[in-house]
């Protein structure tokens, strides 16, 4: 147990040495009703980062499946998912975070990745193994985009 | 008799019409051989230009993978000093089928054997000649070649006895989710087949037209490197060429597609 403990400040300084965006764990957060309440950065995020999050296909990715009408100068959206257009009417800033950071928590059942999470998974290849799809502040960027659909 | 078989098509279309079971449109199109029930072969979700080019075999690519395997066939190789044509003769009677009823179970090798695994068992143990790297050109002509002795016989593997270890492994990894896109093959081929991801139109995942023309790759590949991409695609751990695992997930998927006729080499996006 000792040895164990010392190992801490060891791994503590790989982390920082990487220069990890995603030092350590990921922020927690609390499920209410369906949604999640708080920021993850405690801040709102930027809705331009987040459409950028949004398109880009190493980020968010979102237009494989999902449709937008003011995107339409970006081709090839996917129809796995249904069209975003109006989302914002349709639900509260709590239930669109937790639609992005993790899905299955709605329908478990889901294609629709979480995007922000790292446990319960398996088989991740090792470049993407314990990181997140997108960072808590990419995440409150797309949720501020999502809230520019109405 | 023909006008009788289209009157009775007609009448038959006309029926689904009344009862309205018009519901997906899939019904409107008949698939020929390239649908049995519900089981369609990635032939039908193509574009109709890859389609005429799969089945002129002046016009596919891939029949030149199957003209260097036609070759390589009886050339001598191996310090035994024979060749495929050796043990087997003609490959048009004696590969007939082969492509439709594999992967089968080996008993002397207590292991599942594809026709890639085959042939390296053939190279090695009866010529004593070097096996073939799985994505090598050898190895796509030669696949190419045997598989197409088949083309056209319905898919039929054997899922029972010593196969139903495999069966069921293969089946628990069709529906595991992997990757950090946490995604399972039977949410892209089964959930969403048909549907549109980015710029790609989802098929079944069908193996029947292994190996594949497909034109992103400008060459044949095989099933293993699909399964390769495909789980990439979801950011996953891929297995090695002709890894237990491949092996056992091909038995299955291949017996999703039982009865669709042997399609190799396809033409594929
Ligand atoms: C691989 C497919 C896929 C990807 C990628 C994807 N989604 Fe989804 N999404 C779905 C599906 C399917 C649904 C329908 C609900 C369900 O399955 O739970 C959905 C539902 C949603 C909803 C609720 C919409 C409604 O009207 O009910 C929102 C919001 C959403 N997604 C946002 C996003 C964002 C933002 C991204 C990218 C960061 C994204 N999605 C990426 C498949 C996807
Ligand atoms: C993220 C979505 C996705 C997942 C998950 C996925 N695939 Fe695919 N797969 C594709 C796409 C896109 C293609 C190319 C278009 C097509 O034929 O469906 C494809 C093609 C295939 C093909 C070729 C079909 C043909 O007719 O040539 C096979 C076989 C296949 N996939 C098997 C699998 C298996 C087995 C798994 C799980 C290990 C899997 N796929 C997981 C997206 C996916």
């Amino acid at each position: 147990m000792p040895s164990f403990k010392s190992l801490i400040p060891a791994v503590a300084a790989a982390v920082l040495l990487a220069g990890s965006a995603y030092a350590g764990d990921l922020v927690k957060y609390k499920v209410v009703e369906y949604g999640i309440p708080k920021s993850l950065t405690g801040k709102a995020g930027d809705p331009e980062a987040g459409e950028k999050a949004f398109v880009n296909r190493k980020l968010g990715n979102c237009l494989a499946c999902h449709q937008v009408t003011k995107l339409s100068a970006h081709p090839f959206h996917g129809e796995i998912g249904p069209s975003l257009d109006g989302v914002a009417e349709r639900y509260e800033e709590p239930q669109l975070r937790l639609q992005v950071v993790n899905a299955k928590e709605i329908n478990p059942d889901t294609i629709m990745p979480g995007f922000y999470r790292t446990e319960g998974l398996h088989l991740v290849s090792d470049k993407f193994k314990g990181k997140p799809i997108l960072t808590a502040q990419e995440v409150e960027d797309v949720v501020a985009y999502l809230k520019t659909l109405k | 008799m023909k006008t009788n078989w289209n009157r009775i098509t007609l009448i038959a279309t006309a029926c689904a019409v009344c009862i309205g079971v018009f519901a997906t449109s899939a019904n409107a199109t008949d698939w020929g051989p390239y649908q049995v029930d519900d089981r369609r072969s990635g032939y039908t979700y193509m574009t109709d230009e890859s389609r005429a080019m799969q089945v002129d075999s002046f016009q596919n690519p891939g029949m030149i993978w199957v003209e260097q395997g036609a070759e390589l066939w009886t050339e001598t190789n191996g310090k035994a000093g024979k060749s495929c044509a050796s043990c087997h003769g003609e490959a048009a009677e004696t590969m007939k089928g082969v492509a439709a009823r594999y992967p089968v179970y080996d008993e002397k090798a207590k292991k599942l054997q594809n026709v890639e695994t085959q042939i390296n068992t053939c190279l090695e143990k009866n010529m004593q000649a070097e096996p073939y790297k799985w994505e090598s050109k050898e190895m796509l002509s030669m696949t190419s070649f045997i598989n197409n002795q088949s083309l056209g016989m319905p898919v039929n593997v054997k899922i029972d006895g010593p196969a139903a270890e495999w069966f069921e492994k293969g089946k628990a990894f069709y529906y595991e989710r992997r990757g950090q896109l946490d995604m399972a093959c039977k949410h892209c081929h089964e959930d969403n087949a048909g549907g549109i991801i980015r710029a790609n139109t989802l098929s079944q995942g069908q193996s029947n037209g292994f190996p594949t023309y497909r034109l992103k790759w400008q060459k044949v590949g095989s099933l293993h490197r699909r399964f390769r991409g495909c789980n990439s695609q979801v950011r996953a751990d891929r297995f090695g060429y002709g890894a237990d695992e491949y092996l056992a997930l091909e038995l299955y998927v291949k017996w999703r597609g039982r009865g669709l006729p042997i399609e190799a080499p396809s033409v594929r996006n």
